[in-house]
């Protein structure tokens, strides 16, 4: 083969080997490492896998904070108005967390359909509703207060 | 008024843009001289005018002229004087004037500073910076007017910054970021500019590549300042999350970095042409595609300050012409480039060639992070996230992968080297990084395996760098002949390299041997963290310009001495009651101490408090730096200023009879 023929021939090679090999590695790394989005209203119904890592959003609700009195452990309750989510948590609460403000929680549910979160992110701004929360309540049909639309 | 001028002086930039899209390349097309001619001078006026509608709208911050909308949202009169200039782009309008004041200094710096080059292609590249000025332009005038009056309805007073970006690192961060997104806007004209004149070679890469290097300097520059603000402002001591805005201005680096290094075989030795051409277009565009992600609202991400789906379907748009037209472009006009140059796979063009894959693949995976959950979501698959381990898994390797290869590069030769040759240059080094790997992480408390590979690689990079300085150096009279001898060129080269090696150095350090405890803290109590006794002393409150707080005061003693007095606030601003944490960090080239507060917990004035350890997290940006001063130092090389070379100097003869 001629010689330029030839080094084409291995650069192709070595391009296509790489490339699938990254390619792999990106399917491996997406497989175990993405997580889907659920409404309460979608895991009240069972919709929401346990043991899988998800992200369920909602308002928190009223009066449902519960903090315990010597470590950092958390409990509330996320709401579309349709179900409410019990969220267990143990860590630093982001600033703009509150009762009857928008939040997700990340983690995964146990057999009660308790959500043990990992990590919990509210709204970065007064302004501000994470777009999971709003699509969640759009669904639902209620506004951020409750309301029915 | 003085929102009018400004409202004005942006439309006289809009038509000066139009202007200089159309009148130089038709000159260029038609060899009108005059009509080429005009460029450089429009281009000046381009930024002229984009200067003054700039300066209206820092004015109207400045003195507090509520009746502007983007003032009245943005601004408060409390605020202080340098954070109103600051907020003139922490808001969708004011950035994207920030934008395009900057894509005119670029313009007009290309117009000033390049004597060299043939009024041909000068005329070509402004155009084509003025056609991007005109999209950008139309955008604001059409989309995003930073200059709309409330009128009537004034409010009193305004809606206060947001508390985030009240923020030293937040001045910079985004003129620093754009100055290299829009820098890449200069090599996608010079490469349109050759593909139009059907002209690649080695002049073409002599002239793009100072501009490239000074624009990825800044967009290296940008990303460290971003990950800083993020590690000390944010409140949770982290500095890089995978965010797709963090990642919208990372892709366009990673391009770039592939691109600084196939331009430099294209100039060397007339490789990679295309290939270089078509990375140029690559870089710029997801520059476009970060602006789209950042300002259209389509993320679902913390950063994302604007939501219109007319501004996101006028920036898709754009960026479809852009893309569109340059790969069009590229596809007639490429195939006639061919180079007839041949190299061995045992050279300096191979491992070019494997910088530019590895780079190529990992802008690729980000990008297919990044845009993963839109693409889900817009096709109903429901609305995923792909988080930083996703990130982490496929990115970590490809690094860890590009680092031998970077020992071997500054040490081998262009078109043909021997194996034999490398064994005997490196042999030594290799064995000295692989006992560096085995012993250094020894003067930690734990032996870490991900650590010490780290060692070893940048060890291997270091020594590589330090043996080929030696080889230079090595045969001049005295060391400082031989260090003078050394074009900037190298030492940039050298520097970039190094600050590879601290970056990767200080990222593995920090991940593998950060300490953090959160944890529940009444005054009196002490921690221990590493060694270190943090005490929380008292609670304090006090008061800023702006906010009231309430201040931990922290001290810290390692073996009974005080290292270290901390006070992190939580702070209440009182224009919008928005709570904000201010870390306190005590900072070192070793380690980090790091504390934030919580909330207030139970009863006794007790606080959640986070307690960091941090070593060596400051490589990382100091590596950044370093990388951002070799890409500035590039540019002083002599061979960059020369004039005109008889060959470009008869074109532009040639080009002037015409």
């Amino acid at each position: 083969m001629h010689p330029i023929r030839k080094q084409r021939l291995y650069l192709v090679l070595f391009i296509v080997l790489f490339s699938s090999a990254a390619a792999g590695l990106v399917m491996y790394a997406l497989s175990g490492n993405i997580n889907l989005f659920f409404p309460p209203a979608e895991v009240a119904r069972g919709m929401a896998p346990v043991g899988q890592p998800i992200r369920v959003g909602g308002m928190v609700v009223e009066n449902s904070v519960v903090r315990s009195d010597d470590s950092l452990a958390v409990a509330f309750e996320l709401t579309d108005y349709e179900a409410n989510v019990t969220v267990v948590y143990e860590g630093i609460l982001p600033d703009l967390f509150g009762e009857g403000q928008g939040a997700v929680a990340a983690g995964r549910l146990d057999e009660q359909g308790v959500l043990r979160a990992t990590e919990v992110l509210a709204k970065h701004d007064e302004n501000y509703m994470p777009p999971e929360v709003a699509h969640a309540l759009e669904q639902s049909g209620y506004d951020e207060k409750g309301k029915a639309q | 008024m003085i929102p009018e001028i400004g409202h004005f002086a942006l439309i006289i930039a809009f038509c000066l843009s139009i202007i200089l899209a159309v009148i130089p390349s038709w000159g260029a097309w038609r060899r009108n001289t005059g009509a080429m001619a005009l460029a450089p001078g429009l281009a000046v006026g381009l930024m002229v005018f984009v200067g003054v509608s700039f300066a209206c709208l820092a004015t109207a911050f400045l003195q507090d002229d509520f009746s502007v909308k983007v003032v009245a949202s943005n601004s408060n009169s409390m605020l202080p004087p340098i954070y109103k200039f600051s907020a003139v782009w922490g808001n969708h309008e004011g950035s994207l004037l920030l934008w395009a004041l900057i894509l005119s200094l670029w313009t007009a710096a290309v117009a000033l500073f390049s004597g060299q080059l043939p009024l041909l292609v000068l005329s070509r590249v402004l155009s084509v910076m003025g056609a991007v000025a005109v999209g950008f332009l139309s955008f604001m005038l059409l989309t995003s007017n930073p200059f709309a009056r409330l009128l009537p309805g004034t409010p009193a007073d305004g809606n206060d910054l947001n508390p985030l970006l009240q923020d030293p690192g937040l001045i910079i961060h985004p003129p620093l970021l754009y100055m290299g997104y829009v820098g890449f806007s200069v090599a996608f004209a010079f490469a349109i500019a050759a593909l139009l004149g059907g002209r690649l070679d080695a002049s073409w890469a002599r002239w793009s590549r100072p501009w490239t290097n000074v624009a990825w300097g800044f967009l290296s520059l940008g990303i460290m300042l971003g990950s800083w603000w993020a590690y000390y402002e944010l409140g949770w001591g982290g500095w890089w999350f995978w965010d797709p805005v963090e990642n919208a201005s990372f892709m366009p680096w990673l391009a770039g970095t592939a691109l600084l290094h196939s331009l430099a075989a294209t100039e060397k030795r007339g490789l990679f042409k295309s290939w270089t051409v078509l990375l140029a277009i690559f870089a710029f565009s997801l520059s476009l595609l970060g602006t789209f992600l950042v300002r259209s609202g389509v993320l679902t991400s913390v950063h994302a300050f604007a939501t219109d789906p007319a501004r996101g379907l006028f920036i898709l748009v754009f960026l479809a012409l852009v893309v569109g037209g340059s790969l069009t472009l590229y596809a007639l006009r490429a195939p006639a480039v061919t180079s007839r140059v041949s190299f061995e796979w045992v050279s300096r063009e191979s491992l070019i060639l494997c910088n530019n894959v590895v780079f190529l693949v990992a802008t690729i995976t980000v990008l297919f992070g990044t845009l993963f959950p839109l693409i889900m979501d817009a096709l109903g698959g429901g609305k995923y996230s792909v988080g930083p381990p996703y990130f982490n898994a496929v990115f970590v390797p490809l690094m860890a992968l590009l680092a031998p290869f970077m020992g071997l590069g500054p040490v081998s030769r262009w078109k043909k080297d021997s194996t034999r040759r490398w064994r005997q240059e490196l042999a030594l080094p290799a064995v000295v990084a692989v006992l560096c790997g085995f012993t250094l992480p020894l003067f930690n408390a734990s032996y870490n395996l991900w650590v010490a590979l780290a060692v070893a690689l940048s060890a291997w990079l270091v020594l590589g760098l330090l043996r080929d300085l030696w080889y230079r150096v090595r045969g001049a009279a005295t060391l400082a002949t031989g260090l003078r001898r050394i074009t900037p060129s190298y030492w940039g080269m050298f520097l970039a390299h190094l600050g590879f090696a601290a970056c990767v150095t200080g990222i593995v350090a920090t991940s593998q041997y950060n300490i953090e405890h959160d944890l529940k803290m009444s005054p009196g109590d002490t921690e221990q963290l590493a060694g270190y006794e943090f005490t929380f002393i008292e609670l304090v409150p006090v008061r800023g310009p702006n906010f009231v707080a309430d201040e931990a005061r922290f001290e810290i003693r390692r073996d009974g001495e005080v290292v270290a007095r901390l006070a992190p606030q939580k702070r209440r601003y009182l224009a919008t009651g928005q709570v904000m944490t201010e870390a306190d960090i005590d900072g070192g080239l070793f380690r980090d101490l790091y504390v934030a507060m919580g909330e207030p917990i139970g009863e006794g004035g007790a606080w959640a408090m986070r307690l960091h350890y941090k070593p060596m997290v400051r490589w990382m940006w100091l590596g950044a730096i370093l990388m951002a001063l070799g890409g500035f130092t590039t540019v002083l090389d002599k061979r960059y200023r020369r004039q005109r070379s008889p060959a470009i100097a008869k074109g532009a003869v040639h080009v002037a009879q015409a």
